[in-house]
């Protein structure tokens, strides 16, 4: 055998492993998984699914999922955007601290982050007689703990880093001489990041904001600290995880059904992020 | 003076950017700002524009202190180093940028721009994004662009820097060209003497945050005043052990001086022209010869020193190893980091320059 054909044989060889195991390893962890659920959900006709699906509770679920992730979206892309230019447009001491804060939420177990929020704004907290005074004040009943508000804070907490983590990268590889030019014909600051800055980073920040998303409605830990009315607070995962401890064959399957909406909701996100690299990397 | 600093102090940290800068430009001047890099000829550039503040001293712009006048008001135009231009807008939005901030009428606009992009010659090129431009072209918008309001004053930072040595030249004299053209002020940024020597009509030279000397072109390359301009400005040999040369017996042995290609003549010993001279020279070995395009390059150890003389293609063929005549008009004395021209005492009587 000549070395041409060895080296042919070799190169097949370890590339041909590593895409088996590759393929294996996202079937086996990933695909049937996920196909499990779908199966499952369907396992005992059309009728169970739609009945699990459009359970009240089910529904409460969804619209609390829906007003926190877009919640958790609306706030994080305005922080994230204010941080994200100030770390990368200006000097100022103590910018690398603030850097390593915004990061807080990735290191954090998000349990935690819950219970803090129930620390502070909770009837014990340090933070409840401002709360009642504002109440008062307003003539209204908000409680930030066990409570929708309190879903909404959660979230917000564990999604805080990604719009900004997505931007300042490009904001840093951009520099600031494209704003120091407009700032010298005369331009003021929010001309400036409307034409100049956000051109550059409008891509990312639709990312940012996928991400965002996608880390919002699939939130466990951080919402099931503040969160413990079914029906009332709960989120998508909450009530999964409430079907499926009921422990009956019935709710087990309807366990699945509702789960089958989160993974409908993550091909639809994972498709719209495709479509925004894409197009994200054609323009670059 | 249209332009003054006055007593500029700037420090970054535990960097001193500009120390006691003062200087004043005249109306209509093109004055370059030249240093080697980390000179804080950047940074002075940007105080100028209202990019950086100064830690004291006052900044004037026609007899104005403009020091709490921010940047877009101060009536600059500044083209930036890889030009910033707008990188998702064509070549009319960048230059239209600057007059539709001062919210001029649609209409003016329009015609300014039509009118910008004819002058620097960039007609059907309107439509275009900076990345389908060359670096010629770019500079052109983001000189247009700068131009656009009506700059009293123009500043550039190292405004040839990204453009590639071969197109570098010829985009130097256009830029001359149309400042004049223009017959704004401006001030340019280079770390490159020649790009500083062949634009400016003034030079302000900067080391270490502080001016060393301020002159035309002229001025600057014949009379040195500072041991670093003398070695900045043209090609140079610095010996920190001077003497045994005849016609410098009045210098103090061992003093260091600067000894340019010019200051040296060196020719074979049957030379006719020089014959008047030879008396005066020093006997030189050849120990190197570099080709530099149109002349050689000759390296010469002359008692016990190794001196530069540059040499006309047109002469005799030399070849290394060879003696020659060595004769040394002047040199640049070095005392306390100020330089003074010392001629050879010799030649006191001759005619040098009607050789």
């Amino acid at each position: 055998m000549d070395t041409k054909q060895q080296n042919a044989r070799r190169r097949g060889f370890i590339p041909g492993l590593l895409l088996t195991s590759g393929i294996l390893f996202f079937f086996i962890m990933l695909v049937f998984p996920l196909g499990e659920v779908i199966y499952r959900s369907l396992k005992d006709g059309f009728a169970v699914y739609a009945s699990a699906v459009t359970a009240k509770n089910t529904l409460s679920a969804l619209k609390v999922t829906l007003i926190a992730m877009v919640s958790a979206v609306l706030v994080n892309t305005f922080f994230g955007l204010c941080a994200s230019w100030l770390l990368t447009k200006f000097e100022f001491r103590g910018k690398q601290v603030l850097s390593a804060l915004i990061d807080i939420p990735f290191s954090i177990s998000p349990v935690i982050a819950g219970l803090a929020y129930i620390m502070t704004f909770g009837r014990m907290g340090w933070a409840a007689p401002f709360i009642d005074w504002l109440n008062e004040l307003l003539g209204t009943d908000i409680s930030f703990v066990f409570s929708v508000p309190g879903v909404v804070l959660a979230t917000v907490f564990v999604t805080f880093p990604f719009v900004s983590r997505e931007l300042i990268p490009v904001m840093q590889a951009q520099g600031s001489s494209e704003e120091e030019a407009a700032v010298m014909m005369g331009a003021k600051g929010f001309t400036v990041f409307r034409r100049v800055t956000f051109p550059h980073i409008r891509w990312a920040l639709l990312y940012g904001v996928i991400l965002c998303a996608a880390r919002a409605f699939g939130e466990f830990g951080a919402v099931y600290a503040v969160s413990k009315a079914r029906g009332k607070t709960f989120t998508l995962p909450l009530e999964i995880d409430a079907l499926y401890m009921a422990g009956s064959a019935e709710s087990i399957t309807h366990a699945f059904a509702v789960s089958s909406l989160l993974v409908l909701l993550s091909i639809v996100i994972l498709i719209v992020k495709q479509i925004v690299e894409y197009r994200g990397k054609r323009e670059a | 003076m249209y332009v003054e600093m006055k007593h500029i102090n700037k420090n970054f940290e535990d960097y001193e950017a500009a120390k006691d800068i003062n200087f004043g430009i005249e109306k209509g001047k093109l004055v370059a700002l030249l240093g080697p890099s980390g000179s804080g000829k950047t940074t002075i550039l940007r105080m100028i524009a209202g990019l950086e503040t100064q830690d004291s001293g006052d900044l004037v712009i026609e007899g104005k202190v403009v020091n709490d006048i921010p940047a877009g008001k101060r009536g600059i135009g500044f083209v930036f180093q890889n030009y910033a231009l707008f990188r998702y807008m064509t070549v009319q939005q960048n230059i239209a940028f600057g007059l539709e901030v001062l919210k001029r009428p649609k209409q003016e606009i329009a015609a300014r721009v039509e009118e910008l992009i004819r002058l620097v010659g960039l007609e059907g090129m309107e439509k275009r994004y900076p990345d389908q431009l060359s670096g010629g072209q770019r500079q052109r918008v983001a000189f247009a662009r700068a131009l656009a309001p009506n700059p009293q004053l123009l500043l550039l930072d190292e405004p040839f820097a990204a453009i590639d040595a071969k197109v570098r030249k010829e985009l130097r004299a256009w830029l001359k060209q149309m400042i004049a053209k223009v017959g704004i002020t401006s001030i340019f940024v280079t770390h490159d003497q020649d790009e500083a020597v062949e634009v400016a009509d003034e030079i302000i030279i900067i080391n270490e945050g502080r001016i060393e000397q301020m002159g035309t072109p002229i001025e600057i390359y014949k009379r040195p005043r500072t041991s670093f301009v003398s070695q900045f400005i043209g090609t140079s040999v610095v010996l920190d052990h001077f003497g045994g040369f005849g016609g410098f017996e009045g210098l103090k042995e061992g003093c260091q001086v600067i000894i340019r290609p010019e200051f040296v003549e060196c020719f074979k010993s049957d030379n006719q022209k020089f014959k008047s001279l030879m008396p005066f020279s020093e006997e030189g070995e050849i120990t190197g010869i570099a080709f530099r395009g149109s002349y050689l390059e000759l390296t010469l150890l002359v008692n016990g020193v190794y001196l530069t003389a540059n040499r006309s293609l047109e002469r005799r063929p030399v070849a290394v190893g060879e003696h020659m005549r060595v004769l040394l008009y002047r040199v640049y004395l070095l005392e306390e980091g100020d330089a003074h021209l010392y001629k050879n005492k010799l030649l006191a009587g001759v005619d040098v320059e009607g050789l």
